[in-house]
């Protein structure tokens, strides 16, 4: 071989080597993952009983339809695909394989439902594929030493009626408390909090625990059980549409008991509108998110941007829906782990980033709610407001409560 | 006489031909069942334990409602006594996972056995009304605080999957297929057996004419809580196999639109027919997937499109088309063998 | 005792909402004989009209009477493209049928209208009646369409020819047209006539159970237990039945078996009645000839 052709190899060799190195220690993909895109994959009940909690996936595509639009993360686009599990756990595992075996997606986001994430968090952790933001405020998921690929988003059920239990203990140490609540696993979580936040008095305080199944037509003859009992607090965990019916009836039967409704039921369109504005006058609730219809938000910057977002990127999403801010916000805090991922788009360092999140404060957020997360905090947001409901809009009182401070 | 010479220098008589070809068909069947978790991916494999997993309670369903006419919009229960079955003795018990495959099976047959008693008074769309409350009213018994000890409530059970005996090569995925491929061949066999058998033309016979069957000496009370005995075995059986390949039971995952999908599954498949099974199974596995993908938008709409449009050109079910179609090629067949 | 009293009557304004679908159940069965289990999503889906027309500017009572004719002629369509062309009488393959419009209308619903709850309004004043607290306005009302309903459609099967006619077809086919009776039309009138009394039971519904794709899903088995339990070939029954229900679901749930085993009330009534009295309260026994 010439000595100028062992110079030309020579320097191709060494040329290659300076270029690998740095490629090396710069960009580390795992599946899903690559220089043009990153694979999103979730499952939501775009059908079924839970249908209704279907915009809430496709109020995050649009979000991610517009950050592709903007250029995407770190010049990545995104790939987002959501499948329908019908709120059924045995397709959410059949689901949930197929993206992470078929599709090979990086990580799976929001999925919805207790028994649906129950059902697939040993097979991620197995699989160590992130189960990112799961859609669900069950205690369980905050639990990063046993189920370390598993992180939830929203204030835990347990935390919230807890609240209220320390609430009820203050302001009213004799009160006689009927709970009427879904027969399901989340109703369940909520009452637990609220039998360990009373603690002893549990026993003595709770009169009446009434239940109901979603495919019951009306609760109406739970409110009138629950009237019947002689309570005079009123704590009541159920999921829209039977939160409208019972705070409607409990008015109309002319029970006026202190009233504590779960954060999930209230929306001020889809909920207390329905039921009867003047109806609702009292209620109690906390909240860690900015409602759309609240007159106090109608010129707020966050809500106004999150409006010109939905009707350029989610135009057939409903304006008064809660869930769609809901869906806008966790898509932000992904994109925000995501880029502080930069080139390095593993498992491993995605859930490392969401481990990372220090006061991450998306605008649609309550004021003083932030987000914060570590190796052994796996529950982002931990922070609620309780508020009162005067007729017109939620009254924010009393100061922000934060289990982060634990 | 010269037609018998040509019919002489063919080895077989295309009657004895006709008659073997299913046999050989089976076989190849088999063959290819068998191999089919090698040369598919592990999820794939999942997916077609499904299939047979399915393919084991419709057969189930089919002698109950096909073979006897007494029409079951419930038979999810019964997949979700066995799935809890499998599960509980599974999680609280330490039972080998294939110890609960036939306890839910023994199990089912008793609760079949004792719910057909009184479902012998009733007929039709009365007996298809009191199975499907049963059916609505599976996850509400399921979520009962009674036996939450033993169900987990709301929060259900999660299961371990089984790993491949004698340190067999094999992933989970593949040795769950094959254990419940072997399964599913030995509940067909004896479900042929059945069915070609006395008790088989005794359902029939029940089913068609009832009281002239009774009037000949037939036992309908028996043999038709026989029959749902036996069909809820085969569905609990289905429901064991089914909890250990999903790993988790819930009370919800058991509600009516299981029992509804599986009635679909044995009318789509074919009534009265063992390959029908097999062919709703596939139908209920596959179709809401690919009803998904054509239509995000309302992909229900698109899966009840396809059972109306099965019930326009398919009235027998699948296995009813492809017995027409076999039927007409053979006519025309030996139409051409006599004309040429 | 007071609180005993307002479950009874709790469960009378339920047991109305019951009434009203059993009565498009009973009437479906008098015209083809067959158990429709999409009844109640043809219900839904045609209170989704009248909502939308509402929603659109049309005074209520328009509105209402516009949905009527809608889910006439939808009923009537269903009947001609779909009943009339499935070669099949097999109780199955109708059974699949129906389920498959079931699908087809809710997954329908939810896409136009999405799933959030929408408010229905109510046509008759607010205000407490007599005084009392029971009972709401609509409440009352919706029991008093329901028996409306239930007179018309008694007095058109007792007194008018078509009603007859009507019967006579489903009974009879074969005889029914020797005689002269246009049998293909009997059918599609009967399905309208069904669609449209389940739009009226939609839109009494509505206002008490607030409207979703899903509204009807719980009420169907229910209404279906109280068609049976009336007797399935009578209208009377149906509404009798339907208040039955009703009650014993409330008092029960209550009372004796806790909320937790309310659908459990359900199931032992249907097989109950179904056993001990198959026809029904008030149906006529079905004799079989050999």
């Amino acid at each position: 071989m010439s000595v100028k052709n062992l110079l030309a190899c020579a320097s191709a060799a060494l040329a290659l080597a300076l270029a690998a190195a740095p490629a090396a220690a710069q960009k580390k993909y795992d599946p899903g993952a690559s220089d043009t895109e990153i694979k999103i994959g979730q499952t939501m009940p775009y059908s079924g009983p839970a249908s209704a909690y279907g915009t809430i996936g496709k109020a995050e595509a649009a979000y991610f339809k517009m950050i592709n639009e903007q250029g995407g993360i770190n010049g990545r686009k995104i790939n987002f695909i959501s499948l329908d599990d019908a709120y059924s756990p045995p397709k959410t595992v059949e689901m949930v394989r197929r993206l992470v075996e078929q599709d090979e997606v990086l990580l799976v986001f929001q999925t919805l439902g207790t028994p649906s994430n129950t059902a697939i968090q040993k097979y991620m952790n197995a699989k160590k594929v992130p189960q990112l933001f799961v859609a669900t405020g069950a205690t369980k998921w905050n639990d990063p030493a046993g189920n370390p690929w598993t992180m939830g988003w929203q204030p835990n059920y347990q935390t919230e009626t807890t609240i209220y239990a320390k609430h009820i203990l203050k302001e009213k140490p004799n009160a006689k408390i009927g709970v009427l609540y879904q027969n399901d696993d989340y109703g369940k979580d909520y009452l637990k909090g609220l039998k360990d936040g009373l603690g002893d008095k549990a026993k003595s305080m709770i009169v009446a625990e009434v239940s109901y199944e979603v495919s019951d037509p009306t609760v109406d003859s739970q409110v009138v059980q629950l009237q019947g009992s002689g309570a005079d607090v009123f704590v009541n965990i159920t999921t829209p549409k039977f939160a409208a019916q019972a705070i409607r009836k409990a008015f109309d039967i002319g029970w006026k008991p202190v009233h504590y409704l779960n954060n999930v039921s209230t929306q001020i369109g889809s909920v207390l509108t329905p039921a009867g504005l003047e109806k609702s006058v009292g209620l109690i609730s906390t909240a860690y998110i900015k409602d759309p219809l609240d007159s106090q938000w109608a010129n707020d910057p966050a809500i106004v941007e999150w409006t010109a977002f939905m009707k350029k990127y989610y135009p057939d999403g409903s304006l008064i829906d809660n869930s769609n801010v809901y869906g806008y916000t966790v898509a932000q805090t992904l994109v925000q782990v995501l880029k502080q991922c930069g080139d390095n788009l593993t498992r491993e360092n995605v859930m490392k980033q969401a481990a990372s999140l220090k006061d991450f404060t998306p605008n649609t957020l309550l004021p003083g709610v932030k987000i914060n997360t570590g190796p052994k905090d796996f529950a982002p947001i931990e922070s609620v407001q309780l508020m009162r409901f005067d007729g017109k809009s939620w009254v924010r009182f009393g100061n922000v409560i934060s289990a982060d401070a634990q | 006489m010269s037609a018998v010479a040509p019919a002489a220098a063919t080895p077989l008589s295309p009657v004895a031909s006709q008659r073997r070809l299913p046999w050989v068909g089976l076989a190849v069947l088999l063959i290819a069942a068998c191999a089919l978790p090698f040369l598919v991916s592990n999820y794939r494999t999942f997916q077609f334990t499904l299939v047979l997993v399915y393919a084991i309670a419709l057969l189930g369903l089919n002698i109950l409602t096909g073979y006897n006419g007494q029409i079951s919009l419930g038979h999810g229960a019964f997949y979700a006594i066995g799935a809890y079955v499998a599960a509980i003795l599974m999680d609280r018990f330490g039972v080998p996972y294939w110890a609960t495959v036939p306890i839910a099976g023994a199990l089912c047959l008793v609760v079949g056995f004792l719910f057909g008693l009184p479902a012998l008074r009733l007929e039709g769309h009365y007996l298809a009304l009191a199975t499907f409350a049963l059916g609505v009213t599976m996850p509400q018994l399921l979520k009962n605080k009674a036996v939450e000890h033993w169900t987990g409530g709301v929060q259900g059970i999660v299961i371990v999957k089984p790993d491949a005996p004698f340190g067999l090569k094999l992933s989970q995925d593949q040795w769950l297929y094959l254990f419940t491929l072997a399964i599913t061949v030995a509940m067909f066999v004896i479900g042929w057996n059945l069915i070609r058998g006395r008790v088989g033309r005794a359902l029939v016979a029940i089913r068609d004419h009832p009281i002239a069957a009774s009037a000949m000496g037939i036992d309908t009370a028996r043999y038709k809580s026989l029959a749902f005995g036996v069909s809820a075995m085969y569905t609990g059986i289905a429901g064991s196999l089914g909890a250990i390949a999903i790993q988790f039971v819930a009370p919800d995952s058991f509600g009516i639109g299981l029992s509804i999908g599986l009635l679909t599954g044995i009318v789509i498949g074919g009534l009265a027919s063992i390959p029908g099974a097999i062919f709703g199974a596939f139908f209920i596995q596959f179709i809401p997937n690919i009803a998904d993908q054509i239509s995000k938008a309302a992909p229900w709409a698109i899966y009840g499109i396809f059972l109306i449009g099965f019930m326009f050109l398919m009235p027998m079910g699948i296995n009813g088309a492809i017995r027409l179609g076999w039927a007409r090629l053979r006519h025309r067949i030996s139409a051409q063998r006599k004309g040429g | 005792m007071e609180a005993f009293l307002h479950q009874v009557l709790g469960g009378l304004a339920t047991g109305g909402i019951y009434a009203s679908v059993a009565l498009a159940l009973v009437m479906i069965h008098q015209a083809t004989h067959l158990l429709n289990f999409a009844q109640g999503e043809m219900a839904m889906f045609s209170t989704y009209i009248a909502w939308a027309l509402i929603n659109a500017g049309v005074p209520y009572w328009v509105a209402f009477f516009l949905t009527i004719g809608f889910a006439f002629v939808l009923g009537l369509a269903i009947q001609h493209f779909v009943m009339r062309n499935i070669r099949s009488t097999s109780v199955l393959q109708l059974v699949i049928v129906f389920i498959g419009l079931l699908v087809i209308f809710n997954s329908v619903a939810g896409w136009i209208f999405t799933y959030t709850i929408k408010v229905f309004p109510s046509p008759f004043p607010k205000g407490a009646v007599f005084g009392q607290k029971y009972l709401s306005p609509h409440e009352l009302g919706a029991i008093g369409v329901t028996l409306i309903v239930l007179t018309l459609l008694w007095a058109f099967f007792r007194f008018t020819s078509l009603g007859l006619a009507m019967r006579a077809a489903a009974q009879n086919p074969g005889s029914s047209r020797l005689v002269g009776i246009r049998v293909a039309w009997m059918l599609a009138l009967g399905w309208g006539l069904a669609a449209a009394i389940g739009a009226v039971a939609g839109m009494m519904v509505a206002p008490i159970v607030y409207l979703d794709p899903n509204m009807m899903a719980g009420v169907l088995l229910y209404a279906f237990a109280a068609a049976l339990i009336g007797g399935i070939d009578s209208p009377a029954g149906a509404v009798l039945g339907g208040f039955l229900v009703g009650v014993l679901e409330n008092v029960l749930g209550a009372y004796v078996v806790g909320n937790e085993l309310k659908l459990g009330v359900a199931l032992v009534l249907i097989v109950g009645v179904l056993l001990v009295k198959p026809s029904g309260l008030f149906g006529s026994v079905q004799v079989t000839r050999v």
